[in-house]
């Protein structure tokens, strides 16, 4: 079973070309799903990618949905690094929104230009929290961090359904589990007329460059970097592990939890159930797909924001559930990891080669 | 001794022209050998000579490129380890291959087949085990075994499938100088009864003093064949590795001597099942002194490293350097007061496998200014110092973007006591230089770190090694179940009375 | 008080045994060395197969489409982390999100159907009992199904060779190797088996406890299913006694109100979730019961060059 060995020096071609190779293999398999569906494949790539962006208002909706995408890629990004795998960036996404929505429902009625940026912060904290109670489980008790984010995740679900439908929900409202609407200070002001894109998006075009800067200069990633390698390396160095754990999940809850503040101060507008379309989850893949790296983020980002829109109106042309961008999006993960493996080994071949490295591999 | 002469008898092993190759390397180059019923035979190379491939090939764990293999006459292709096993062939690893959480008895019962019974089997290895002198408890765990004790059931193991070929793969690195005494007996008693014995090593007079016949391999081919017990080690050694072998130049020094290092009651608890807890150590190690610290893996080896490295935090005042305490500090504050480190683990400790060896040089080095400034790292700056150690340490590499993991273990193990070196350290750690190193690589290693001391660096090296801490050190202690004897100078002792000391008879002491 | 426990305690054990299928399926993955996070993505497709099957040929035909659902689900995840090397983490989670995927998107068809479900089987004698006998020997075929895979589980772990050869494998592969055993084989095994477990785990969700099929419906039973792994310390005894607690939890909230609980339901809903972290702290803070059960090559690659 046995078909790998390991490249002495990882592949840097192979490093770029798995994600596009993961992406066409994905591309294949999406074209023998609609052909056994009895539709025409080409037909179905025209809907599930060019059609959405066909009009001003298509382009319009990937920002508005690759922005928070990408930010949460990119604190998710960091942990990944470290081995710290934060999946419940959901649940910070809603806790997240949750402490935005408190500030905007506590200061309805108040106009102020303060109020925006203190759901941001709000946001912050919120989703920091909901990262920063795990890493406490982890440096104090080791719980592991995999399970207790995916369990608290499910915690801040129903926490926020009990809000809406308890303490928070709209007294005006026909009794339906959502909060007020937010009024204009609490929310991101539109861009252009007529399109749902707001002024949030500056905040993933500014948090970009800084998570670049970090990523490939600072002492602090490369040490996050060495702790992901090799754990033993960063002890011997006499890096935290600790300090690891709470700066990947702070930060990526962080992140996510200003995603969060957006979308309620954004295209959502209030406190629902269904403020998230899965961003926490989506997010795990687009920090993959994209390598981990900041830049390559962004392009996972946008082609995740596609996906989504290309989901939503092949169910309306094509009549294909929802859930078939999930099923896409499991299988680039798959291809993905798939393809990954190349990067640090290659496959054994019978050949023998009188490569240049002599000794490489000790007899 | 008359094994040899009865020539016409069938040789119960026959390699012809085996050949093996790996991407970038031929680990054995047409290598044919023969080994007599009864007969004990030695495979003598450095490291990276083959033996160990061609070993594995015997046991069906790797299969050969090109090669015939006899056995007792009959051409034979063995396919994976039970074939091997099947035919009459045992193997005793040098890295033993037993499962810690399993107890002897089920650790034994994997390697046979039939009728799964651990009662019954239980009181067959009781029976063995007493036959060759092993003694052995088949119920306890072996996380709880010492190494000898590891080493008696990766014997017994064998025994018990009635062999007549036992391989040992450099089965006395890890042993005290009378349990060397003890495993040969069992080899002999082993030996007269026909079991034939390959015998893999590089310790030239442990192959004088046991083996009836010597095949003699570097770089992979077959450089000589004799019988050792008429040879000197300078001839062995020639034969080895084409010269005789390197010896250190020792100066005196002649600097201030002032303590760097000094534990004082070192005491640390281990809550982790499988470890040692260490108990009341004392130590001081000067300025221009190297100081060895014998001992077999796993008597708290691990541990008083971690302790000293900072990887493991203790009561301050247990450890000073320079007269500070610091068994609070961690890692990166310890070294900020000039200790280095070379940790055993190269891969995955000392360096991290994929990364270049411009960011490896990182790991330890960025404290300099023009590394990191306002948390900040000059990648450039390190490619120019990993590039300055690779020089001036002789590591053969494919630059410094060379990833840690594509170097050998000598070449790694040269970029990373080179890199603890160029920051300037005033103590510095070792352990086990110069492990799974070859031998112009080892000689390079311990005069740079004799150099070293004496240029007025404390120096402690750790090793199993007997015969290397003689060579480079001015004073000796045993760490043995977690405790460390009183430090002497070599030249107040000797190999065997270290050696009581590391099986831990405390009395004999000095 | 008695007469009400009666029905809570028999419904906590149904409500619990999808939670045994898949905590046994995975502590025997794991105990080979393989730690598959798939498990809630597993449970759907076994789930939505199990359907699928019930409607066609019956609960038992059911059971079996989910097993089979559940291992071929298992199949890319064996492919990626042992032929391949991939993080197991990443792959288990990537199963997940396709699972959740698959079997939504399968699900559509079957979205407002339903089944009849199953009678309880009433084991003679047995259920005479008093207190014991309702509770434990009323319970559908399924139930008593889980407790022979228990039965068997327990028994192949600790009495048997292949159990032995299992323990060997996860707690060393390169020894397992080194003496002969092909590692990369018995994981796949270990592998699928935890897949066709989490599968029939699922299917009873969908013919038995509900039984109809509802997008998402096994709700993170998956993940508590890792969790009970490492809270039962990879043994099978302890991991029952878990499932039955946490099975309990679960109906719990239903009687809430019967018991005099006034929080509201939506907290409730959360217990389960809030007591899986808990528990995860407490068995995880005390590293030395951890260390000495947990399979030591758990969640690392075999790659023998």
């Amino acid at each position: 079973m046995q078909l790998l060995e390991t490249r002495p020096n990882p592949s840097r071609v192979m490093r770029w070309a798995a994600p596009a190779l993961a992406i066409l293999l994905t591309l294949l398999a999406a074209a023998l799903i609609f052909a056994m569906l009895g539709k025409p494949p080409l037909n179905a790539f025209h809907v599930f990618f060019i059609e959405p962006l066909e009009t001003a208002n298509g382009w319009s909706e990937l920002a508005l949905k690759a922005a928070p995408l990408i930010l949460i890629a990119q604190g998710l990004a960091l942990g990944f690094r470290a081995r710290v795998y934060n999946i419940g960036a959901e649940g910070q996404l809603l806790m997240g929104a949750v402490f935005a929505s408190g500030v905007a429902i506590w200061t309805d009625g108040i106009e102020s230009a303060w109020i925006l940026p203190a759901m941001v912060i709000a946001g912050a904290v919120g989703g920091g929290l909901w990262g920063a109670l795990p890493a406490l489980l982890r440096t104090r008790f080791r719980a592991q961090e995999t399970l207790t984010t995916l369990m608290l995740t499910y915690v801040a679900t129903y926490f926020l359904s009990w809000l809406v439908s308890g303490p928070w929900r709209d007294p005006g409202g026909s009794n339906f589990p959502q909060s007020i609407l937010f009024s204009d200070s609490a929310m991101f002001a539109p861009i252009f007329e007529g399109l749902r894109i707001n002024s949030s998006i500056w905040i993933t075009v500014v948090a970009v460059p800084l998570f670049w800067l970090f990523v490939s200069r600072s002492f602090a990633a490369y040490q996050i970097a060495v702790g992901g390698e090799a754990a033993a390396a960063a002890r011997y160095a006499g890096f935290s592990a600790e300090r690891t754990v709470w700066l990947s999940l702070v930060v990526s809850g962080a992140a996510a939890g200003i995603a969060g503040a957006a979308e309620a101060a954004g295209p959502v507008g209030q406190l629902t159930l269904s403020l998230s379309p899965g961003y926490g989850y989506a997010a795990i893949i687009v920090a993959w797909v994209g390598r981990l790296h900041p830049v390559g983020i962004v392009l996972a980002g946008l082609l995740m924001a596609l996906i989504y829109l290309g989901g939503e109106s092949a169910q309306v042309s094509m009549q294909l559930p929802a859930a078939i961008s999930w099923l896409f999006q499991g299988m680039l993960l798959f291809f993905l990891l798939g393809a990954d493996t190349f990067v640090d080994y290659r496959l054994k071949r019978r050949r023998v080669e009188t490569a240049a490295a002599r000794g490489a591999n000790g007899a | 001794m008359s094994v040899r002469s009865s020539r016409n008898s069938t040789p119960r092993l026959e390699l012809c022209h085996i050949t093996k190759r790996y991407p970038g390397v031929v680990a054995n180059d047409d290598v044919s050998l023969v080994v007599q019923p009864g007969e004990i035979h030695a495979v003598l190379g450095e490291n990276g000579a083959g033996k160990s491939t061609l070993m594995k090939i015997i046991y069906g764990a790797v299969h050969a490129d090109a090669g015939q293999i006899m056995w007792n006459g009959r051409e034979v292709s063995i396919a994976n380890p039970a074939a091997a096993r099947h035919l009459g062939i045992g193997m005793v690893f040098q890295h033993f291959q037993l499962f810690e959480t399993l107890t002897v008895v089920e650790n034994i019962a994997l390697a046979l087949e039939g009728e799964f019974d651990l009662k019954t089997l239980a009181s067959r290895v009781t029976s063995v085990s007493e036959k060759y002198g092993l003694t052995l408890d088949p119920q306890r765990m072996v996380h709880s075994l010492s190494v000898g004790e590891r080493q008696r059931v990766e014997i017994v193991r064998c025994l018990l499938q009635n062999p007549q070929l036992l391989i040992l793969d450099e089965p006395t690195s890890v042993l005290t100088p009378q349990a060397v005494r003890r495993l040969f007996e069992t080899l002999r008693q082993l030996a007269s009864e026909g079991v034939s014995i390959l015998y893999i090593s590089h310790k030239l007079n442990e192959i004088q003093d046991l083996c009836h016949h010597a095949t003699v391999m570097q770089g992979g081919r077959v450089t000589g064949e004799t019988d050792p017990r008429n040879e000197t080690s300078a001839s062995l050694a020639r034969m080895m590795i084409g010269r005789e072998l390197p010896v250190c130049s020792v100066e005196p020094y002649t600097g201030e001597v002032r303590p760097v290092l000094e534990l004082k009651g070192l005491n640390y608890r281990n809550d982790d099942p499988f470890g040692t807890s260490l108990e009341a150590i004392n130590l001081t190690v000067n300025r221009g002194e190297v100081l060895g610290i014998a001992g077999i893996s796993g008597n708290g080896q691990a541990e008083l490293l971690a302790a000293l490295s900072g990887e493991l935090l203790v009561d301050s005042a247990s450890v000073l350097i320079e007269g500070a305490q610091v068994g609070h500090l961690h890692a990166g504050q310890r070294r900020d007061l000039g200790l280095a480190f070379v940790p055993e683990e190269r891969l995955g400790r000392g360096a991290v496998p994929a990364m270049s060896l411009a960011e490896n040089f990182m790991l330890t080095a960025h404290r300099d200014p023009q590394l990191r400034r306002h948390g900040l790292l000059s990648f450039a700056r390190a490619r120019e110092l990993a590039a300055r150690c690779i020089e001036r340490f002789d590591v053969r590499c494919n630059g410094v973007k060379a990833a840690a993991r594509s170097l050998s273990g000598g070449n790694l193990q040269k970029f990373i006591v080179g890199r603890e070196i160029m920051q300037a350290p005033r103590l510095m750690i070792v352990a086990q230089p110069t492990w799974g190193v070859d031998v112009g690589a080892a000689a390079f290693l311990r005069q740079t770190l004799l150099d070293l001391s004496r240029s007025g660096v404390a120096v402690l090296v750790i090793s199993e090694e007997l015969e290397e801490l003689f060579e480079i050190s001015d004073r000796i202690a045993v760490l043995a179940g977690g405790k460390l004897s009183q430090p002497v100078p070599i030249e107040e002792t000797d190999a065997e009375r270290i050696g009581l000391l590391m099986s831990g008879v405390q009395a004999q002491a000095a | 008080m008695i007469e009400h426990l009666i029905p809570i305690l028999a419904v906590t054990l149904a409500a619990a045994t999808p939670l045994v299928f898949a905590g046994l399926g995975e502590l025997v993955t794991e105990k080979s060395g393989v730690i598959n996070l798939g498990v809630e993505g597993m449970m759907l497709i076994g789930a939505v197969a199990g359907f699928a099957g019930a409607l066609q040929w019956g609960v038992f035909g059911g059971l079996i489409c989910g097993a089979l659902g559940g291992m071929l689900a298992s199949l890319p995840f064996a492919f990626l982390t042992l032929s391949l090397g991939t993080n197991q983490s990443a792959t288990g989670l990537a199963l997940t999100i396709f699972g959740i995927g698959l079997s939504a998107f399968i699900g559509q068809f079957f979205v407002s159907q339903g089944l009849p479900g199953l009678q309880p089987l009433r084991i003679p004698l047995l259920a005479s009992i008093p207190f014991l006998g309702p509770i434990l020997f009323t319970q559908t075929f399924v139930v008593y199904l889980s407790w022979l895979a228990f039965a068997i589980v327990a028994w192949v772990l600790a009495r048997t060779r292949w159990g032995l050869i299992l323990r060997a494998v996860g707690e060393s592969p390169d020894a397992a190797h080194a003496i002969g055993y092909p590692v990369i084989r018995i994981r796949y095994l270990a592998t699928l088996f935890g897949g066709a477990m989490s599968g029939i785990g699922g299917a009873y969700l969908s013919t038995v406890y509900t039984p109809l099929w509802v997008q998402n419906m096994t709700a993170g039973r998956g993940w508590i299913a890792v969790a009970l792994v490492v809270f039962a310390t990879w043994k099978p005894g302890r991991l029952m006694f878990g499932a039955y607690l946490f099975g309990g939890m679960t109906i719990l909230q239903l009687h809430a109100q019967g018991l005099g609980i006034a929080l509201p339901s939506q907290l409730l809903a959360a217990v389960p979730y809030v007591a899986t972290i808990l528990v995860l702290v407490l068995i995880s803070r005390d590293r030395k019961l951890l260390q000495q059960n947990l399979p030591a090559s758990l969640g690392k690659p075999f790659i023998s060059n």
